[in-house]
Order: structure tokens, then sequence, then C-alpha cells
């Protein structure tokens, strides 16, 4: 079974070296996916988070609870409600999105949105409060002011986006019910992993596998380090 | 007035402070002096109340425009987490100034605050008193009406606390700034301020001359203010209408006034007259001590000289060096009569 191991991540190896088309197209339409569904869910989970993240108000302990309960959400359960959204009888049926690429993009945004909104809030949080006021008595506007707690807090952001597309790439339930993995169209790294370790065809399983882990170990040391870099311009 | 839920801040506070005047606002730590300033700068604004700049009264259109005029060097040193350029120029950017006129101004600055040559620098890896250096030359940038300092020297080097003291003195001297200081520092409240204002409790219990507020060195004063050379005895009168103290420690005080019974009499550092020989003199007061320990204050230094019980004494530094002092230095103290002022 080890020997059996080692060839199949010898195989896998080569499989990439070798620019295998199926590889390819797999790895680049799960990026994709998975990098607009992180920009999505960045479009509302970022402007959420910051405006939590600096307000005060009476329910704010609750809404952030709701957010963190939401980090849990099991990829399937999720899958299968949007399921019912999206399918044909759905209310969302009459955009036949179903088994599309653009299915699992909306539903991985959505599954990514609580760990986008969590993080930017903590994000926000932890900046000094004085810089919000520091900004304002030299001049700036609320709008100018709040960008400016953005660009201190902005290392802990990126964690926010890193999170959120490692969450996004590396999900099975939403991929699945939602992509139907249909080969050439909704087939990304991991329903593929999934699928072609039930029909015993290890070495592409492994080779994506492998795929999958060096995406996420780059994208988090890119975002490392990013955050290291000076977010004010320089002169 | 100011309420933060059911803490008043703030309670009935009225204030006027005239166009190029240097206000210091003195109170304790709680007194409210913070939030004062914080609505003063327009990042704050008052439960009730009403506020006035230049004759004009403040509403919420425009708020916006006074704030610009205005601005407020925080207690805590905030800074943005970028180099000395950044942070300088912050304010110029917003306000929209061509690069070259900012680049000109960050230099002119930062001179003034003598960190000429820092703008490349990292802000966080400055020392306290640099960085606090930074955010008042931040706010020096923008050349606003009024000028808005908490605590600016809390806990900064002598140096640093220095520069920043002459900068304050040199900007409202140079310029015409309107200064507003917070501090519970006495000394630099009686250094640098044309008015001062005593605040406790969120009230404002005492305005006036710095020299006609520690000349009366009320209870409210003495309360949180930490008066130096502040002693109890018991006095008697004596045959000229005079009266001797006895402080303990083998000291007794001459006062020109009348008292018996327990008394707390006080002498103000700089009334006190140092030397290295016993003078013949008018005053009434001579007593011989050694100096215990030596506070550089930049221009000042203060001494503490143990003459039976403890004395503190100003004097420049340029005497310090004249006179050749040192710890354990041998010397003379003299003071009036008229000097000793009973609380």
């Amino acid at each position: 079974m080890s020997l059996e191991i080692l060839e199949g991540f010898r195989k896998a190896i080569e499989l990439i070296l070798s620019g295998d088309p199926t590889v390819v197209d797999i790895t680049l339409r799960s990026i994709s996916v998975s990098g607009m569904a992180t920009l999505l869910s960045a479009l509302w989970g970022l402007p959420t988070g910051i405006i939590v993240g600096l307000s005060d108000f009476k329910g704010k302990p609750f809404l952030k609870g709701f957010f963190n309960a939401l980090l849990g959400i099991p990829t399937v359960t999720l899958g299968l409600i949007l399921y019912l959204f999206f399918s044909r009888t759905g209310p969302l049926g009459f955009f036949h999105l179903l088994y599309s690429p653009i299915a699992i993009m909306l539903g991985e945004a959505v599954l990514v949105s609580p760990i986008m909104v969590s993080l930017v809030i903590n994000a926000v949080e932890s900046v000094d409060p004085e810089i919000r006021d520091l900004a304002r008595t030299l001049g700036a506007s609320e709008a100018q002011a709040s960008l400016a707690v953005l660009k201190e807090s902005m290392g802990s952001v990126s964690l926010a986006f890193t999170a959120s597309f490692n969450r996004a790439i590396a999900e099975l339930g939403v991929a699945l019910m939602l992509g139907g993995n249909i080969r050439g169209v909704t087939r990304v790294l991991t329903t593929t992993v999934a699928l072609e370790t039930t029909r015993g065809e290890l070495v592409l399983g492994i080779a994506l596998s492998i795929i999958l882990l060096l995406i996420v170990l780059a994208v988090s040391v890119t975002a490392n380090i990013l955050r290291g870099r000076r977010i004010w311009a320089s002169r | 007035m100011k309420n933060y839920g059911d803490v008043v801040a703030l309670d009935n506070v009225s204030l006027k402070i005239r166009s190029g005047e240097i206000l210091t606002v003195i109170g304790p730590n709680g007194a409210g002096k913070t939030t004062l300033l914080r609505i003063m700068a327009f990042i704050e604004r008052p439960t009730r109340g009403e506020m006035f700049f230049g004759g004009e009264k403040v509403d919420e259109e425009n708020r916006d425009r006074f704030r610009l005029r205005s601005t407020l060097v925080f207690q805590r040193t905030a800074l943005f987490n970028a180099d000395v350029y950044n942070n300088v120029s912050y304010g110029l950017k917003i306000r929209g100034f061509p690069k070259h006129e900012i680049d000109e101004k960050v230099g002119e600055v930062l001179e003034l605050v003598k960190l000429d040559g820092y703008e490349g620098r990292l802000v966080k890896k400055l020392s306290g008193g640099e960085q606090q250096r930074v955010s008042l030359a931040r706010a020096l940038a923008l050349d606003t009406d009024l000028l808005l300092l908490d605590e600016p020297t809390a806990n900064l080097d002598p140096r640093s606390a220095s520069i920043i003291e002459d900068t304050i003195s040199r900007v409202n001297r140079d310029y015409g700034t309107t200064i507003v200081v917070a501090t519970h520092n006495m000394f630099q409240a009686k250094t640098i301020s044309g008015i001062l204002a005593l605040l406790l409790g969120g009230r404002l219990v005492e305005v006036g001359s710095p020299d006609e507020i520690f000349e009366r060195a009320s209870k409210e004063l003495l309360s949180f203010a930490r008066v130096e050379n502040l002693f109890s005895g018991d006095a008697s009168i004596v045959d000229d209408g005079n009266s001797v103290i006895d402080i303990g420690g083998g000291v007794k005080i001459e006062a020109a006034s009348a008292l018996s019974g327990r008394v707390s009499v006080y002498v103000r550092p700089e009334d006190i007259i140092l030397s290295k020989r016993s003078i013949s003199s008018s005053a009434r007061n001579t007593f011989t001590g050694s100096i215990v320990e030596v506070s550089d204050l930049g221009s000042i230094v203060k001494l503490r000289i143990d003459a039976g019980r403890e004395f503190v004494v100003q004097i420049t530094k340029r005497s310090f060096v004249e006179m050749g002092l040192n710890l354990s230095s041998k010397v003379y103290l003299t003071f009036k009569a008229s000097s000793v002022r009973t609380v």
C-alpha cells in the first residue's frame, strides 16, 4: 500500500510538471471561481466589517456573535440550502444558475462572508481608537478617517482575504452541490479529488491535492510578505 | 456640559480664550481636561451648550470648517504606522496642498522640533520623546489658528520636554497661534501659560494669571497639586508682628504675618535664593543644607536640599553650572519672611 502511495506521488508530480491540460483547466477554474468568490464577499463584507468595527451600538456583541457562529456552518448544509434556492422550482430558479461556475462562486461567496466580516471587524477594532480621531483632528472627513483606520489595519485585513480564499478553494460541499462536478464546466480541485479517489484513480487525486496545498501555501506566504510591507505610500 | 451616560465629564464650563493667548488647563487625572480639549478640537460634541470660534457660533453646518482651523496633539502619542514624512504631511495632503509645498512645510516644521532629516524614519522606531515631537510637528504643519495640546510633555525625557515647551512658546510668539495646553504639571503651567484655568471634577473652579492662581494657592489647587516646600508647624507671634513657625528638623521659618497655633505654610521654589556663602541681606530666613537631588528640566534645574527639612529650589542651568554645584554641595538658602505664604 505504501509503495502504491509513493508511486501515486511520483506519477502525480510527473502529471503536474508535464502541464497536463486537464490539471491546468481544473486548477485555473478553481483559482478563478474562489478568487471571484473572495472578491464578491469583500464587496459587502469589507464595508460591513468596517462599519460594525468602527461603530458602537447596543446589538453589536450579538451581531459579532452571529457572524462568528456562521464561521462553522457545514458546507454541505449551506450547499443544500443554496441548491434549494437555485433549483428550477426554487425562488432563484429563473436565473438558471444551478450547475454553473457562477453558482459555485455565489455559494462560496456566501460561505466565506462570515470569515471576511468577522476578521475585518477584528482588524478594525484592533487599530488604536485614537487613529480615527487623529485623522479627524488633522482635517480628514469621516470617510477619509475610516480609510486611515483601514490602512492601519491592512495587515490584519489581508488575513481576512487569505482566510476567505483558502476556505473557498478548499471547500467541497458547495462546489459539489451547486456545480455538479461537470467535466470541463464546473469541475474544480476539491470535487475532482473526491471523484477520482472514489473511482480509485489516486494519481490524479494526489496531483490535484498537492496543487491545492501549494496554492493555499503560496497565498498565505504572499499575504504574510505583503503584510510586512509599508501600507502608507513612501515619498 | 458633557455627559457620558450618567457620568458628568464637564459641568457648566464657560471659558473664553482671546486670539494669540496661551491658556493652560490644569487639573488632576479625570478632571475633564481631555474632554474639554476634544470638544474644542470639534471631534467631540458637547451634550449641551454653545461654542463660538472667532466670534462665530459653531453649528452642525460649519463644524467641519472650524475643525480645519484647530488641531489636537493627543496625550498618548497617536501615530500612523508610517514614516515621519507621511505622518507630518497627512493633514496637508488632506487639504490638497501641492507636493513641493508639502515637502517644504514638512522640512520646516521638523527643523522647528529639531528632527530635521528624520523624514524617512519609521515613527514606531523613534523614542517616545521623538514621537511626541513628530506629533507636534504634524500639528504645526497645518498652521491652524488654534493648537490644542493634551499633556504634551508627560513622561518625556527632559530634552524633548524642553524642545516641546520652547516650540510652543515660539509658535505662539512668532505666529500668534492661540494655544491651549492641558497639563497636571504645575511647573509647566507656571512657565508657559498666559492664563490658567483650574479644572476639578469637570468644573472650572479658578481662572486667572498663573501668578494670581499660585499666589492664592487655594484649597482647590492644593487638593491635587503637589506644591513644593509645603510645611506644617506650630506658629507663634513674635514681638514685631511676624510669626515663627517651627516646621521640625530644627528649622524655624519666619513669616511676615501674625500666625499662631497649627498652620501650613509654603515657599515657592523660585523665591528662594541659593548661594555658596552666607549673604548679608534683609531676608529673615537663612538656612544651610546640602544638595540631595538634582533634576534637569531643560533650561531650569530643580534642586532638593536637605536643611533639616527638605526644600526645593529652582535655579537656571547656567547658574547651576557657574556655581559649580553638584550632589552633596553645601549651600545657603535665603528667603524673605514675606515670601512665606499661608494656606
